[in-house]
């Protein structure tokens, strides 16, 4: 990613560990962006990927999302303009970096 | 560490601190929840989690953990954990909330266990208002033991146990919680939600997170109801399972709040202290510096062994009279005893007690053989006439002595004591000129012991006066009649 | 001080705040309901919680919850709701969970009656619920001792994490005799295990739960040590001349009084009898019986059931000495003039025994 293409509002983290691949997720995305991995994890599960980009960021798939840690949902620090007083209280420091695919 | 690709961005949406970063009290499989894929379970649990960060009361949290797919809470929540017993899981969050006023109790149960096998322990901690937070997970199913009917399951729905499907006839209509709770005045919220999209999700977690915070703010008792998708068992899709929610099951159980009284409800008030340790005996009133000494000196010339036998109808006054015995042979420093007949005896018809003053430890209470029998009506006296001990005394409240009972190796004082009382101005305290009969002629208590004995029994000053001169009196007539005998 | 006359049932319930108890979760039955009403005024008054349940089966579980609160707690019922309560204690001795639960009995089965029995034996002694678990069970036989048995009981229950039952047939609760509490009351106590809502106790967990097999069969390993422990330490019983009693009564409660008059009575006959009274009913008092046996030339069990107590004497005694058996059962309690009819018989009879066996020595 360069600084010269557009940023998404949101990224999406997936735990591969976690994910079962249920596809709730999927079915939630308002743009559509998750998929269904080929691969099967460590358990057997194909799970969600994230297209790479597109996301806006809304949470939603994290909320219908069944496993605590499936699903991490970023948001693109607002330039500080713009950028209101608190941070969401999940910092990334200390979230396992785990990569999405 | 975040990598190169989320330069820039912070996480909005993660893993609650309210979980366990690994689920360790799991043997396997610490990455994951224990739920199969797509089930409302791992949802709620998450919706619930999120609510207990965003209120920050993780350490003030005891979550009840309920027995069915649910049963593992403890392996998830990194807070106070209980596993209760099946459907129980109320009278436990009562009893928690009500000794640990501070804590943040929360009641996580499924359909089979709150609405079948609990249904009365929520009913009854609903309806006492207890200050405690339910989250009722409603998949129409009991889905741990495999997907029996439960009284949630639709009409027509299939189950294990019925297995052409729920029929009216044969199982009833599907319970309706929510409503049936929302009828009791206790309640402060109640509502039902849903997971058959992402309006109703976003929804649902709003409710949960006000049940809780409810109880934060010590309004009272709150129960969320959620349609919950349980793919295994419905078999379908994860997908498919949540559109039933939505399409089928919504249309038996409608979402929305059936009850609200959060505006109203006044917030709970810290609990009284508890008084200081040393007041305790005070409170129990066990204290003996306030108990005078005994009125009657220890010294006694002859031994006392008195077993008495009162008997007569419900409402003489039976009980009260061996009490006052009783207690004034303990005010005169004498082993006591003091043993009821009880139960729908008292309630129906005649009444009887055993007493024991005896200079000696008392071994048995139980009067089988007495030596002194008070019988307040006919019936007793024929019921217990022939126990008496020979040499013994029978004092009868009657105008004559029933010749059958007659026997020659007893003492017998008759009289129509009833009249004395009626004459002293109240026929109920015939009970106690009969007890003046019998320690005039028993002699084994000193009058200062009856008094006080008296005093401590009978509170109303009134009586305590009638029953010092229905006492008297009977006294009197003992000792007239004595005269009598000896002089015939 | 000054001693109270006061009934059973009261007794149970001033002991029990003295002790420190701050939780009673009970519903009403006769004849156990003055202790709910006794708690329903002390309770309150000291600081603590009183509830009515909406049924034994709810009452049980709330003090599963207050004692996994750390709160000592106590219920209170007879047979039918004892036996409901059975669920409940079985999760409670699962879990870990010391309470101290009275069980003024009355006649059953069934609904029977509410006249004094001591049918509830087995439910109570031999561990009613499911799984493999015991309670431990004291038997008091005077007011002074319903008093000094709840305070024990509650010791025990904490010392051991393990439910104690108070097993009072309905005479011992119901009547009055003088009582003497001590002086100080307790302070609540703070077991460190208990899940209270706090940060210290956030890592707590209370459960009964063991999926593993491995780990169930642990847990169960260790009940059982405790339950050996306390079959070493805690035994109880009264002894009344027995030091040379060929013939040895034995009974619990309310015919432990009854028995201790025939014993007058037979000894004022010059017979060698004696009475053995077991105060804990489970740990059962086995030595007692053993050491006895070595003298006495028979025992006679006499209850009010039908032959329950007496399987713990011949499991303790072991074939050892003959056991007779005298009983009254539905309300009716074993006369003082019946037993001593009994133990006369059996004197009579090892009079012969011991002539004709003179005889045959003589023979020889
Ligand atoms: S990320 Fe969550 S919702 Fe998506 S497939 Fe995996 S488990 Fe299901
Ligand atoms: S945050 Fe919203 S847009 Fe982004 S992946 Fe999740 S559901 Fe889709
Ligand atoms: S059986 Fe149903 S309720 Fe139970 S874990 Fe699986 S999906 Fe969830």
């Amino acid at each position: 990613m360069t600084n010269t293409e557009k940023k998404d509002r949101g990224l999406l983290r997936i735990d591969t560990d976690e994910c079962k691949g249920c596809g709730l997720c999927i079915e939630a995305c308002p743009p559509k962006v998750i998929g269904l991995s080929e691969r099967l994890n460590h358990y057997g599960y194909r799970t969600a990927v994230y297209a790479g980009h597109g996301c806006t960021g809304c949470g939603i798939c994290f909320m219908v999302c069944p496993e605590p840690g499936a699903i991490t949902v970023l948001r693109a620090v607002l330039p500080p303009s713009r950028q209101t007083s608190g941070l969401p209280h999940h910092d990334a420091e200390g979230a396992s970096p785990c990569a999405s695919n | 560490m975040s990598n190169q690709a989320e330069a820039g961005y912070v996480v909005s949406h993660g893993r609650s601190k309210a979980f366990y970063e690994r689920f360790e009290r799991k043997s396997e499989l610490q990455h994951q929840t224990h739920f199969c894929p797509g089930c409302g379970h791992g949802t709620v649990h998450k919706m619930l989690a999120q609510a207990i960060d965003e209120l920050g009361i993780q350490d003030r949290t005891i979550m009840i953990g309920p027995v069915g797919c649910g049963v593992f809470t403890y392996y998830y929540f990194d807070v106070g954990n209980v596993q209760a017993a099946h459907g129980r899981a109320p009278a436990v969050a009562t009893a928690m909330k009500r000794s640990r006023p501070e804590s943040i109790v929360i009641s996580y149960q499924g359909d089979g266990d709150l609405s079948a096998i609990g249904s009365a322990e929520i009913l009854h901690a609903a309806n006492r208002g207890e200050h405690i937070s339910v989250i009722f997970v409603n998949n129409a199913i009991y889905s741990m033991t495999g997907g029996q009917f439960a009284p949630t399951t639709l009409l027509g729905q299939k189950s294990t146990t019925t297995p052409l499907g729920r029929s009216a006839k044969a199982e009833g209509y599907p319970l309706h919680i929510s409503e049936l709770l929302a009828t009791l005045q206790a309640p402060v919220y109640i509502e039902r939600v849903g997971l058959g999209d992402n309006k109703q999700v976003a929804q649902a977690a709003r409710a949960v997170r006000r049940a809780v915070e409810n109880q934060v703010r010590g309004l009272g008792f709150s129960l969320v109801e959620i349609l919950s998708p349980c793919p295994t068992i419905w078999k379908m899709t994860p997908v498919e399972s949540q559109h039933w929610v939505r399409d089928v099951m919504e249309k038996t159980f409608p979402l929305g709040v059936f009850c609200d009284r959060t505006r109203e409800a006044q917030a709970q008030t810290a609990p009284a202290a508890a008084p200081p340790l040393e007041r305790i005996p005070e409170i129990l009133g066990v204290v003996g510096a306030a108990e005078p000494e005994f009125s009657a000196t220890q010294a006694r010339t002859a031994e006392v062994d008195l077993e008495v036998r009162i008997a007569g109808f419900g409402g003489q006054g039976v009980l009260l009279l061996g009490e006052v015995l009783a207690e004034a042979g303990l005010d005169a420093g004498l082993e006591v005893s003091w043993l009821p007949s009880y139960g729908p005896e008292m309630r129906s018809g005649t009444s009887n007690c055993h007493v024991r003053l005896s200079s000696a430890p008392i071994d048995s209470p139980l009067v089988s053989a007495p030596n002194m029998l008070i019988a307040m009506n006919e019936p007793s006296l024929r019921k217990f006439d022939a126990s008496v001990r020979p040499g013994g005394w029978i004092i009868y409240n009657g105008d004559e002595f029933p010749p059958e009972c007659m026997r020659k190796d007893v003492h017998v004082l008759a009289h129509p004591f009833t009249h004395l009382a009626d004459e002293l101005g109240d026929a109920r305290a015939c009970n106690m000129t009969m007890l003046g009969a019998l320690l005039e002629i028993a002699g084994a208590v000193p009058q200062a012991s009856i008094d006080a004995a008296l005093h401590r029994l009978v509170r109303n000053p009134r009586w305590v006066e009638l029953d010092e001169r229905a006492l008297e009196r009977g006294r009197a007539v003992c000792r007239e009649s004595m005269v009598e005998e000896v002089t015939r | 001080m000054r001693k109270q006359l006061m009934k059973g049932n009261e007794a149970i319930v001033k002991s029990a705040i003295l002790a420190g108890c701050r939780a009673f979760y009970g519903y009403p039955i006769t004849p156990a309901s003055e202790i709910a009403e006794a708690a329903a005024e002390y309770m309150p008054q000291a600081g603590g919680v009183f509830v009515q349940a909406e049924s034994e089966v709810a009452a049980i579980n709330m003090l599963y919850g207050a004692a996994s609160a750390g709160v000592r707690c106590m219920t209170a019922s007879s047979g039918p709701g004892i036996s409901l309560m059975q669920e409940g204690i079985s999760y409670m001795a699962g879990a870990e969970l010391p309470c101290v639960i009275a069980d003024i009995t009355r006649g059953g089965p069934g609904l029977g009656n509410i006249a004094a029995e001591q049918g509830d034996y087995h439910q109570v002694v031999k561990g009613g619920g499911h799984g493999n678990y015991r309670t431990l069970v004291l038997a008091p036989d005077s007011v002074q001792e319903m008093a000094d048995l709840t305070a024990l009981a509650f010791e025990l229950a904490d010392r051991y994490r393990n439910p104690a039952v108070v097993l009072a047939d309905g005479f011992v609760g119901q009547m009055m005799e003088p009582v003497e509490f001590p002086q100080a009351a307790a302070a609540p106590r703070q077991p460190t295990w208990a899940v209270t809502g706090t940060a210290e106790t956030r890592a707590n967990l209370i459960t009964s739960l063991y999926l593993d097999p491995d780990e169930l069969e642990a847990h169960q390993r260790g009940l059982e040590a405790k339950y050996r422990l306390a079959e070493q330490r805690e035994t109880r019983a009264e002894e009344w001349s027995t030091e040379d009693a060929e013939i040895v009564l034995t009974g619990y409660g309310i015919v432990g009084r009854i028995l201790k008059a025939v014993t007058s009575e037979a000894r004022a006959d010059g017979l060698k009898v004696g009475l053995l009274r077991p105060i804990t009913l489970y740990p059962f008092p086995r030595a007692h019986f053993q050491r006895l046996a070595r003298r006495a030339r028979v025992f006679i069990v006499v209850e009010m059931s039908n032959g329950q107590l007496i399987e713990d004497v011949r499991l303790a005694l072991n074939g050892a000495r003959p056991v007779e058996f005298f009983s009254r059962v539905g309300g009716n309690v074993p006369s003082h003039q019946e037993v001593l009819a009994l133990v006369r018989e059996q004197a009579r009879r090892m009079k012969r025994a011991q002539a004709s066996g003179k005889e045959q020595m003589a023979h020889v």
